[in-house]
């Protein structure tokens, strides 16, 4: 297989099998979610679980001071490495075009030194991430296996991308179509692993929210 | 003019004063990236060196290779660099035909073997031999007898160096490159569709001067190669600060701003023409609005479209994306409705455990 046809597979077929298998399992986990429902609570309610739900959504985005006390440079850390991430992945020129080929919507990009420093502080956060998940004896001893392989897929692309971006050691259409492939990897196990959390988060805030709100306590 | 003469000898009979063969030299050197320092040596070797006796071959090519490096209009010293190399064999450039030119080949062979330059442009078929022949040698035949004499191989165009159009996929003659088939020359590559004409003449500078000069790993000088038509690219800024054109006419476009978006494999493709430009130095695709082919680089023809950014999907993802989201309700549902029923199964197989139970069991 020359550079070209490895490129060519990349984008291709290999895409259309991630792609499918991305948008599949994430549709099907939502639904099993939804579709499970809870409990009905049979008391009766002092407050509007929807108004708490929509409210929590919100609020848990902000940490209150006594989580930040508590665990400050976790919050800090997954700040810096998520919004690196945001950045990297939806304001880069290059990205936008996939989006917009694929979905058929696109907006400005950052210039391109922007989005290079981004990547750079978000690896830097990514590290210092999994020592502080080493080190810290807590968080070592809740570590699973997939906890390490869902940061190791997380992290791969962004430095795929960096060393792609600036053409470091191998042919450019290589590095490019590695880069796409690590992205890929991601894409299928995004669904069946922790990293499902991006589209699981919000539901998972708004049952938190709306059983508070149902009792008319504030969370 | 004989043989025997030096390029120095030969370059005074033709009036080059010494100021312009210095001057070639100087501009030699910062072609090559050499230190000005090295202009001396370059000039002394030069002026010693014997009209090396070139071979061309031409296979399955467009003469475009060789269009681009005779017509290069004002007479420059590459020129009479050209006119001072022994181009004892080029079928399309030669009076001679059928057996008097495959007799000038031979007999230039026989006496130089072992120290001509083979110039090969156009792919070697291999699927038939009858797909290209040469007074009815077949390509392959003439390449394997004319690379066993030769000092040294230069592929001219993406065709010898890579395959080029031909190659493109589904491949119907079975093209090759020079390198798929010759492993024990020094095969320099000399990619473009076509090559630039300063190019060539600077490899062929440097194999007069310095021998083989240094080689990426696709066999490409690196001194034309070294460099990615980006990194060189004079719209890059526009890139760097996110401004592209849209479509060939918008605004954008208009403004000189980057091509990225309409496909340019500038990012991509090593090659000399964002510094050397053509023409005289005029211009390139780039500064005539139009995206970088990625000429150079092998397998561009398939490289998924020319006006398709390297990075996007080649086939229909929309529609991936809609047949996903379909399959995934389906199969959500499905599912879901599994799950309740194991839901409400385990509720109804529940069993209440009393305080008479646990009374009973203690």
């Amino acid at each position: 297989m020359t550079e070209t046809e490895f490129l060519l597979w990349v984008r291709g077929p290999a895409f259309q099998i991630a792609t499918a298998i991305f948008v599949v399992g994430i549709i099907v986990r939502i639904l099993e979610i939804l579709i499970l429902g809870r409990k009905p609570n049979l008391a009766e309610a002092r407050g509007s679980a929807v108004a708490g739900g929509f409210r929590t959504i919100i609020t848990r985005t902000w940490p209150d001071s006594g989580t930040f006390k508590r665990s400050g440079f976790t919050l800090i850390a997954g700040y810096v490495f998520h919004t690196g991430l945001f950045v990297t992945i939806l304001l880069f020129a290059p990205h936008i075009l996939v989006i917009d080929e694929v979905l058929g919507i696109g907006w400005p990009a950052l210039p391109t030194p922007v989005v290079d420093a981004t990547a750079v502080i978000t690896i830097i956060a990514l590290v210092v991430v999994l020592l502080h998940r080493i080190k810290d004896p807590v968080l070592r001893f809740l570590s699973r296996f997939q906890d390490y392989f869902v940061w190791f897929l997380t992290i791969l692309p962004v430095i795929t991308g960096y060393v792609a971006f600036h053409r470091i050691g191998l042919p450019p259409p290589t590095l490019i179509a590695i880069h796409i492939l690590s992205v890929e990897l991601l894409m299928i196990a995004f669904p069946f692993t922790k990293l499902a959390h991006a589209f699981t988060l919000f539901i998972s805030r708004w049952y938190n929210g709306a059983i508070a709100g149902y009792r008319g306590v504030n969370s | 003019m004989k043989n025997d003469q030096t390029l120095g000898e030969i370059l005074r009979q033709q009036g080059i004063s010494r100021r312009g063969f210095l001057k070639f030299c100087v501009a030699t050197a910062s072609l090559l990236a050499l230190p000005p320092g090295m202009v001396p040596a370059i000039a002394a070797a030069l002026e010693k060196a014997r009209r090396p006796s070139v071979i061309w071959l031409s296979f399955q090519e467009c003469t475009g290779c060789t269009e681009s490096l005779t017509r290069s209009d004002a007479a420059s010293i590459e020129d009479l660099i050209f006119n001072t190399i022994s181009l004892d064999y080029h079928h399309t450039l030669q009076a001679a035909s059928g057996t008097g030119a495959e007799d000038a080949r031979e007999s230039a062979m026989k006496e130089n073997w072992g120290k001509y330059v083979l110039v090969v442009d156009g792919s070697i078929p291999t699927g038939n031999p009858g797909y290209s022949t040469i007074a009815g040698i077949s390509n392959v035949e003439m390449l394997m007898e004319a690379a066993a004499g030769a000092a040294a191989i230069v592929a001219v165009g993406s065709c010898a160096s890579f395959g080029g159009i031909p190659h493109a996929s589904p491949n119907p003659t079975g093209a090759v490159s020079v390198t798929d088939l010759i492993s024990d020359k020094p095969i320099v590559n000399v990619p473009g569709c076509p090559p630039i004409p300063v190019v060539i003449a600077g490899v062929l500078t440097h194999f007069l001067t310095f021998g083989i000069p240094e080689l990426d790993e696709l066999h490409r000088p690196l001194a034309f190669y070294g460099k990615s038509i980006h990194d060189r690219c004079y719209r890059r800024p526009f890139y760097d600060k996110g401004l592209f054109a849209e479509s060939f006419d918008d605004e954008g476009a208009k403004k000189g701003w980057c091509l990225y978006k309409l496909g340019c494999k500038g990012p991509t493709t090593y090659n000399a023409c964002a510094t050397t430009k053509w023409n005289q130095g005029t211009s390139f695709p780039i500064q005539s609005g139009h995206p970088c082919l990625g000429c150079s680089q092998p397998d561009f023809w398939d490289a998924g479209g020319f006006y398709h950014a390297l990075s996007i999907p080649t086939e229909d993802t929309a529609r991936t994306v809609l047949y996903g989201a379909a399959t995934g309700v389906a199969a959500g549902l499905a599912l879901g409705g599994l799950n309740r029923a194991r839901k409400a199964h385990a509720a109804r197989k529940h069993e209440k455990v009393t305080i008479n139970d646990l009374e009973k069991g203690g």
